[in-house]
């Protein structure tokens, strides 16, 4: 199972491949939409590959509540769980 | 041309002024100039390069080292890559949300774009559109997709998946890197595609749809699945053990064509807008022609009816007299049943000038780039009428006396130095479709 920190390095790592931003810009309290720019059609990417990368299900209807990398964090860490 | 001009009922006047005008207008067609070029091709990542090795005459084929072609028992076990890949230039997000013929195409197009010396500041993007090509579109993103599918299940498929493999990708993408609002449009014409997109470039100016357009064709097919579709269909060389020596346009021992990838791209500029900015004008693209053969759906049709329509079309269309036409670059993808009837068809339309046309078969170097190797041809016309020189073609060792053809082997043929000179360049594909354009230096 994953810490809050490896998590946190792994998103950062996927919101990179898909979005070339830099991978230090992805913080905790950042808003996916609104700090980082990123669209839904990414965001969904980004949810997918999240999925893959830790072995979770993160429902579609959850989505629309993971406004910050933070919200994602521990959402991902307590479906492992 | 007049109309009524014995007959002129008085309540006609009106009319007939008006149709005497529209009829003046199309007459008058606007020039369109070629002003910047880009590729990235088996025999050259960029222009320069591709024009150096061109005149030189390399090979681009060489056997695959993709674990797929032993995965898969391939018939055919080589191909032409892409000297540079585009993962090499793009960056990594750009790789991940577009196909690799996308990719080709971006590239391409933005060596083009650079090389006409246009800035958005300067250029109305209302007035300005695009035409790629493509003759597959998406395939590695369809089949990468399916695998996906198939092992993982439906969550897995990336949500990019659509916007990737749909064909008219490579414009979609050109026209958002430039900011290009006067339509990106899609000519799909198999192995015709990238000469289609001049003919539609052409068409766009000269309507006044456009100033500027983004012309081309991309291609990225090197994958296991068409390489064995094409092997089905005996279309592919099976020269494994010499891939150098496999693509041999107008030899008899040639046995197939060789797969290529990779784009090309070209700036068609209405001719005052160019000269207006001081741009470097390379050559007119004097005339157009696309016809289709409605004989079979994939044989030529054995007379070369439909490529001489195309070809009598495109010189019609540039006010072009067959003593005008200096080179060709052939669509010679060196199979056994294709390369006769283009002889049929320019004997048709160049009569016995033909004799005195140097012939350039370029397929022998960088095999066959399906839907961008007309945008690829076009560029080296574009260069063959500006350097005044012809590209080589290799591997003709014993010339088929069924297809008596000035080839030009061994080196480049110096075109004539001086007064105005026109190169065509012929595009075929599956489906029955011709494509000429007609290229003159100015």
């Amino acid at each position: 199972m994953a810490s809050n920190e490896e998590i946190l390095a792994g998103l950062a790592e996927i919101v990179n491949s898909e979005t070339g931003l830099d991978e230090a810009d992805v913080q905790l309290d950042k808003s996916f939409t609104e700090d980082l720019d990123i669209d839904s059609i990414s965001m969904m990417t980004i949810v997918v590959e999240a999925e893959e990368k830790f072995d979770v299900k993160i429902p579609d209807e959850e989505v629309k509540n993971l406004k910050t990398v933070g919200d994602a964090v521990n959402f991902i860490a307590g479906a492992q769980a | 041309m007049r109309i009524g001009r014995y007959v002129k009922p008085a309540p006609l006047n009106f009319l007939i002024k008006f149709l005497n005008r529209t009829v003046e207008s199309l007459m008058m067609a606007r020039k369109v100039v070629i002003t910047g070029l880009g590729a990235t091709t088996p025999i050259g990542g960029d222009v320069p390069t591709l024009w150096e090795n061109a005149l030189k005459g390399v090979s681009g084929a060489a056997t695959l080292e993709d674990s797929w072609v032993e995965e898969f028992d391939l018939p055919v076990t080589f191909a032409a890559r892409a000297t540079v890949q585009p993962t090499e230039v793009l960056t990594r997000p750009e790789t991940k949300r577009m196909d690799p013929s996308t990719q080709f195409a971006v590239v391409a197009s933005r060596e083009a774009w650079a090389d006409s010396g246009l800035s958005k500041d300067d250029i109305d993007q209302n007035k300005l559109a695009v035409a790629f090509a493509t003759g597959i579109g998406g395939v590695w993103t369809l089949l990468n997709a399916w695998d996906t599918l198939r092992e993982k299940g439906p969550r897995r498929v990336l949500p990019m998946t659509v916007p990737m493999l749909m064909p008219n990708g490579p414009a979609a993408a050109v026209s958002l890197d430039l900011g290009a609002a006067a339509g990106a449009h899609t000519p799909v014409s198999a192995c015709a595609s990238g000469t289609e997109a001049m003919h539609v470039g052409l068409e766009l100016i000269r309507s006044g749809k456009a100033d500027v357009v983004m012309v081309g064709g991309a291609e990225a097919a090197i994958h296991p699945m068409p390489m064995a579709a094409f092997s089905s269909m005996h279309a592919l060389s099976r020269r494994n053990d010499d891939p150098a020596k496999a693509s041999r346009p107008y030899d008899i021992d040639r046995d197939g064509f060789v797969m290529g990838e990779g784009a090309g791209a070209l700036v068609l500029e209405a001719e005052e807008h160019a000269l207006a900015r001081g741009a470097r004008i390379y050559a007119e693209l004097a005339g157009s022609s696309v016809t289709s053969d409605a004989h079979h759906i994939t044989a030529p049709d054995p007379d070369g009816m439909g490529a001489t329509r195309a070809l009598k079309a495109a010189m019609f269309d540039g006010r072009i007299q067959p003593e005008d036409v200096v080179h060709v670059n052939a669509h010679a993808t060196s199979t056994p049943v294709g390369d006769a009837p283009e002889y049929t068809a320019l004997k048709n339309a160049l009569g016995d000038h033909l004799d005195n046309v140097w012939v350039s078969a370029t397929k022998s170097q960088m095999g066959h780039l399906l839907g961008a190797s007309g945008a690829v041809e076009s560029v080296l016309c574009a260069l063959a009428v500006y350097h005044r020189t012809t590209p080589v073609t290799i591997n003709l060792d014993n010339q088929d006396p069924a297809i008596p053809l000035k080839v030009v082997t061994g080196k480049p043929e110096a075109l004539p130095a001086e007064g105005n000179i026109v190169a065509l360049n012929n595009s075929f594909g599956f489906g029955g479709h011709n494509a000429v354009v007609a290229i003159r230096s100015v």
